[in-house]
């Protein structure tokens, strides 16, 4: 069973070729479900090999199905293989998991759509990728799908490019990928310097024996990339305007499955992150782990401040997840891997859920998506609404759903990192609450303020109010409000045998996990009372504004507008930025093509005054020879002489 | 190691093929005009036919010259017809031989096709000989003879200011040339290669048995690397690429881009390093800044142009660049991907004048700011156009980035800072395709590109090798890599002979 696991990729490919070949002939439903069946095979298929592993004894869940040699030169030795091991098989659970449902919504959410078959030609190219990029067995795999994401994150964010924003916003997620990608590319240059190999294995055996220098250059170049892929900051400006693309896209890609890459990339390299825990930087204070625990915490904060004051239904989203993604981050600095791939898990969840509850809405309100003119939408949409409430508790962190159980334990190794950290998290929990509180209530409660909006349509009538999504939306909403409820209980904090993700992950992240003092583990319900008071502190605090209008809701420009960064980040680019590639491109047509035109100019213009010369008058050339016989005999003489 | 003689004389007929198939076309198109080209076209494809079988009975994990042709020329100058083939020079045999035809079936000159096809051979004839001679004066003759029908091509055919670039492209070569041609004399004299002492134009005796003092292999190096930085071109002297490739017809950019550039980075490889290993090493941090410079100066004059065509042969002095540095990273994996890099580049931006080439026989344009929204009504055109590019990008997957890639890591053992800024070429390569590619395909069609037509099905055969090598050769770069690698272990093995030089190994290699 375990050396079907090339099996997993290998079902989006062909889905992806069928399509590509056939795509048009089949249409508008077809397509969709072969893509869909494609993806669902993907996921039978680990679910076949979890299993098997599940059966072996933990320091045998590790096996490597090599394919072919991929690129071998000297010293070099890169395979196209695959490595089947706990970290990996639960990506791909949840990458195909998630990835089917998103599929079967999409068949709903795309009809009609004149390039249904090549939306789903990319969907499966994305699976296809996310897929080689979790199960790569070396860091060039591992590379060959995190820039095949890339890449179908710009087909898709753009995929209608008839709309010049969703085109720039494409272009924009590669071109600040690419960013991220350099570093990632560095990382692997010094990783094989250092050790000679690229494969997590090796990486993994030669780790404890790197100098921290060059274990801690490793680690920082590969933080950068995972900052491009995973939207932080300085790197996060492409998400928020990804949302451009169509809602399943935003749902699978920059919430579930793409964005997390940098949080696994972060744990795959746990070992080398752990031995460059002796570097310091900033005089020896600071070791890379500080820096992306303080990176993901100042993430989560921003990206929260600035979800509370969005009005379109996506972009809270898109912001959140930046911010959830921070909380990642947070815990891979703190040393919490196995909080970090469990909050990964029900956030793949929740925000899968609250993106495609988001589109339900979108397609009920006829492509609206400004939650102003939204309302009182529960009383039309029941399911969208229903699971649109077990998904916002997720997220806000009321116990017992998925997320409150994979936060807490993230804010427990955060204030074992330092306090500071700690707080940060928490008023993002706060912050978090807040704005998700606010999305519900602008869309589901209060008054329906899209009759205003389409009465201007009137001639339309009853065509224009709202409806409930087809099922096959609908159902995918269900199954993820399920895994919302019951999805924390793969890691209870309670006792040494409920947390079962710490025992499954254990083979990959042991020797690097960070263990907890005594006394904080013993404090674990005090701060998980504290956790459930900030969130329903978060939630109160939004029914008064919202709902009960006791407030005047608090959403300032400046938080609108995500604290003009992005603004800045543009008008950088589109002015010093701009003209120092124009100044380039000047100097090349002025400065060095001018030396080229100069020195052409120059030796026309001499052999003009030399043409002069040429007189045609025998007595100039006589005075001229004679002049030289003369001046050649002196010089001989002279030389004789002297 | 050299292989004997073998019965056949393949490489003779590489060149002679076309070079007779060029005196064809004249003649015959003089009579019969309908024949002209069904001639040229079988004669490229008979050319092509035979690199094909040259790749398929060449010796894979031998680093030595095979299939070589010696038969003395002009003996008291040590002079001969010494003809042979490695991996160093064998995928760029396959290349010339593969994109010809696909440039004389896929453009069209438009006017005197006679006079166009000819020249194409001859051209063809000239490059063929210039990558598998192994006697300096040999490759000087060939190297020299490119010259002719490019210029004409370009001259001939070309567009609005077709004259100048070709005399600009002509007198940039010839002032390189001068110098190596000064050069090849030299040390064929001082040298003295030949049996007894006497005067030797052969390469391979040339790199056996010369030596040179340290400050005359300086002067010597630098004389052969001004004509191939000029053919490269490297930064600062590129700047007669933009006009040459912009100006040329299509078939003449393709040709330009996919194979003439590659002589220069070949040469510099096989007659530069080779023969001054001394020179070459203590000349690097020069040449990889050059290098360097000129992947971010080409990617970033290329973000900022308004005409396609100008733009991709900016890219082109950026991917060349990582050519360069490759090369003088010396490194097993860097010189492999120097070698891998000639032929993807000339795959992938050859693509792209062939596509380019298409927009402009359908708009009569090639200004960005009059392109707008094609792939709303040519999608097929637009996704071959997106696979070259992501290739161009250097997307993981497809060839682009297997050369790239391995220039990179294999560099970074020797030159870490530079590989390092280099490294952000990646970054904005993204950017100006990307860009461009946005304000050509994407956006709401206008009137004007309403009609654009989609990929038709003769345009669509001459774009399928090329999208099947880029994909091919991305996932499976095995078979090029086995066949590369022995020849730059064995010019690396050189350099160790003649400097001392020792590669340097990655932590954990060979380690007990």
């Amino acid at each position: 069973m375990l050396d079907l696991v090339w099996l997993i990729p290998a079902l989006p490919l062909a889905g992806f070729l069928l399509i590509l070949l056939t795509g048009r002939r089949l249409g508008d439903p077809r397509a969709g479900y072969l893509a869909t069946t494609m993806c669902a095979g993907a996921f039978v298929v680990t679910a076949g090999v979890f299993l098997k592993l599940m059966s072996l004894p933990a320091e045998e869940r590790h096996h490597v199905r090599r394919l072919f040699s991929w690129m071998p030169v000297g010293s070099l030795h890169i395979d196209l293989s695959f490595l089947a091991d706990p970290l990996s098989i639960t990506m791909c659970l949840f990458v195909t998991g998630i990835g089917t449902l998103i599929h079967l919504y999409a068949v709903g959410y795309m009809h009609g759509d004149a390039r249904y078959s090549k939306f789903f030609l990319y969907l499966n190219l994305f699976a296809l990728s996310m897929l080689l990029l979790v199960l790569g067995e070396n860091l060039v795999v591992t590379f060959l799908g995190w820039e095949g994401v890339g890449a179908c994150s710009y087909f898709l964010i753009s995929f209608w490019h008839e709309r010049e924003s969703a085109a720039t916003a494409g272009k924009k997620a590669f071109v600040t990928n690419r960013v991220g990608d350099w570093g990632f590319i560095v990382a692997m240059f010094f990783a094989f310097q250092a050790t000679g190999t690229l494969s997590y294995r090796g990486l993994a055996e030669a780790a404890p024996h790197l100098a921290p220098a060059t274990a801690a250059a490793i680690a920082g170049f590969a933080f950068v990339g995972a900052c491009g892929k995973s939207a932080q900051l300085p790197l996060y400006l492409w998400l928020p305007d990804a949302m451009e693309g169509p809602t399943p896209v935003s749902a699978l890609i920059h919430a579930a499955t793409m964005v997390t890459a940098g949080v696994f990339l972060m744990t795959r390299m746990s070992p080398v992150l752990h031995a460059a825990a002796h570097f310091g930087l900033f005089g020896g204070h600071v070791s890379v782990s500080t820096v992306v625990a303080v990176v993901g915490a100042v993430t989560a904060l921003f990206a929260a401040t600035v979800a509370v004051a969005q009005n379109d239904i996506k972009k809270v989203l898109a912001y959140s997840t930046v911010s959830q993604l921070g909380y990642m981050f947070l815990a891979v600095g703190s040393g919490a891997y196995v909080a970090a791939i469990f909050h990964m898990v029900t956030h793949a969840f929740f925000k899968a859920l609250l993106f495609l509850g988001a589109g339900s809405v979108i397609h009920g309100m006829h492509h609206e998506q400004d939650m102003r003119k939204m309302g009182a939408l529960r009383l039309l949409m029941p399911v969208t609404a229903g699971t649109f409430i077990v998904g916002w508790l997720a997220i806000a962190g009321v116990p017992p759903f998925a997320g409150f159980w994979s936060k807490d334990e993230i804010l427990l190794f955060a204030w074992d990192k330092s306090p500071v950290l700690y707080v940060i998290g928490l008023v993002t929990a706060l912050l978090t609450a807040y704005y998700m509180t606010r999305q519900v209530i602008m869309v589901f409660f209060g008054e329906a303020r899209w009759h205003d909006a389409h009465a201007e349509h009137g001639a339309h009538g009853d065509a224009h109010r709202p409806h409930e999504s087809p099922w096959i939306m609908v159902g995918p909403l269900v199954a993820l409000a399920g895994l919302s409820i019951v999805g924390g209980f793969i890691q209870l904090p309670f006792s040494a045998s409920v947390k079962r993700l710490e025992h499954w992950l254990a083979p990959v992240v042991e020797g690097s996990e960070h263990r907890l003092r005594g006394n904080v583990d013993d404090l674990k319900y005090v701060f998980m009372a504290i956790a459930v008071v900030v969130a329903v502190a978060g939630i109160v605090a939004a029914y008064l504004v919202y709902a009960k209008r006791r407030v005047e809701p608090v959403e300032p420009a400046i938080l609108a507008n995500g604290w003009y960064y992005d603004q800045a980040v543009s008008d950088f680019m589109g002015g010093p930025g701009r003209e120092a590639f124009e100044g380039v491109a000047w100097a090349d047509a002025n400065v060095l093509d001018g030396a080229v035109r100069g020195s052409g100019a120059v030796v026309r213009a001499g052999a003009g005054e030399l043409r002069k010369v040429q007189t045609g008058n025998m007595r100039t050339y006589a005075a001229a020879v004679g002049a030289g016989v003369v001046a050649l005999l002196a010089w001989f003489v002279l030389r004789g002489v002297l | 190691m050299e292989h004997a003689t073998v019965g056949f004389p393949i490489l003779t007929m590489l060149v002679a093929v076309p070079a007779i198939g060029a005196l064809l076309t004249a003649v015959v198109g003089r009579k019969r005009p309908e024949f002209v080209k069904l001639t040229a076209l079988l004669s490229s494809v008979l050319t092509g036919a035979l690199s094909i079988w040259l790749m398929a009975a060449f010796h894979a994990h031998d680093g030595g010259f095979q299939f070589v042709s010696k038969h003395p020329w002009i003996r008291t100058w040590g002079i001969s017809w010494h003809l042979g083939v490695d991996g160093i020079s064998l995928f760029l045999v396959v290349l010339t031989g593969v994109l010809f035809p696909l440039v004389i079936a896929g453009t069209d000159p438009h006017h005197d096709h006679r006079a166009y096809l000819a020249w194409l051979l001859l051209l063809e004839a000239g490059v063929m000989g210039s990558f598998i001679a192994l006697d300096l004066f040999l490759f000087f003759a060939f190297f020299e003879i490119v010259l002719v029908p490019m210029y004409f091509l370009i001259a001939g055919w070309g567009y609005e200011q077709r004259v100048y670039a070709a005399t600009k492209f002509f007198l940039f070569t010839m002032v390189g040339s001068a110098f190596m041609l000064v050069g090849i004399i030299t040390t064929a004299v001082l040298g003295k290669a030949g049996p007894n002492g006497s005067v030797s134009f052969d390469l391979v005796d040339l790199a056996n048995h010369a030596s040179f003092a340290a400050t005359t292999g300086r002067w010597l190096f630098f004389a052969f690397a001004v004509a191939f930085a000029v053919k490269i071109p490297l930064f600062p002297l590129h700047t007669w690429l933009p006009d040459a490739h912009t100006q040329a017809p299509t078939g003449g950019s393709v040709i330009l881009a996919g194979v003439l550039l590659k002589m220069g980075t070949y040469g510099l490889l096989r007659f530069g390093v080779y023969l001054f290993p001394e020179a070459a090493r203590w000349s690097r941090p020069l040449f990889l800044t050059l290098a360097v410079i000129g992947i971010l100066w080409g990617a970033i004059a290329a973000t900022m142009q308004s005409d396609l065509k100008r733009l991709v042969a900016y890219s082109s002095v950026a991917h060349l660049g990582f050519i360069v540095l490759g090369i003088f990273a010396i490194t097993s994996q860097s010189a492999t991907g120097a070698v891998m890099q000639n032929i993807n580049h000339g795959i992938s931006t050859g693509a792209l004048f062939v596509l380019v080439g298409m927009i402009y026989e359908r708009r009569h344009t090639r200004q960005i700011s009059e392109l707008r929204g094609i792939q709303s009504v040519a999608p097929v055109f637009a996704g071959v156009f997106t696979v070259v590019m992501l290739s161009s990008i250097g997307l993981p997957g497809l060839n682009g980035f297997v050369g790239e890639y391995l220039v990179l890591i294999g560099s970074f053992l020797t030159a870490r800072w530079w590989v390092v800024v280099a490294t952000a070429g990646v970054i904005l390569a993204a950017l100006y395709l990307l860009w461009a590619y946005q304000r050509v395909f994407h956006g709401p069609v206008d009137d004007a590109n309403r009609g654009f037509a989609e990929l038709r099905w003769r345009e669509a055969a001459v774009l399928a090798p090329f999208v099947a090598i880029v994909v091919f050769t991305g996932i499976y770069p095995k078979p090029m890599l086995d066949r590369i690698e022995p020849s730059v272990k064995q010019f690396i093995a050189h350099v160790h002979d003649a400097t001392g030089y020792v590669e340097p190994q990655p932590a954990g290699e060979g380690a007990p």
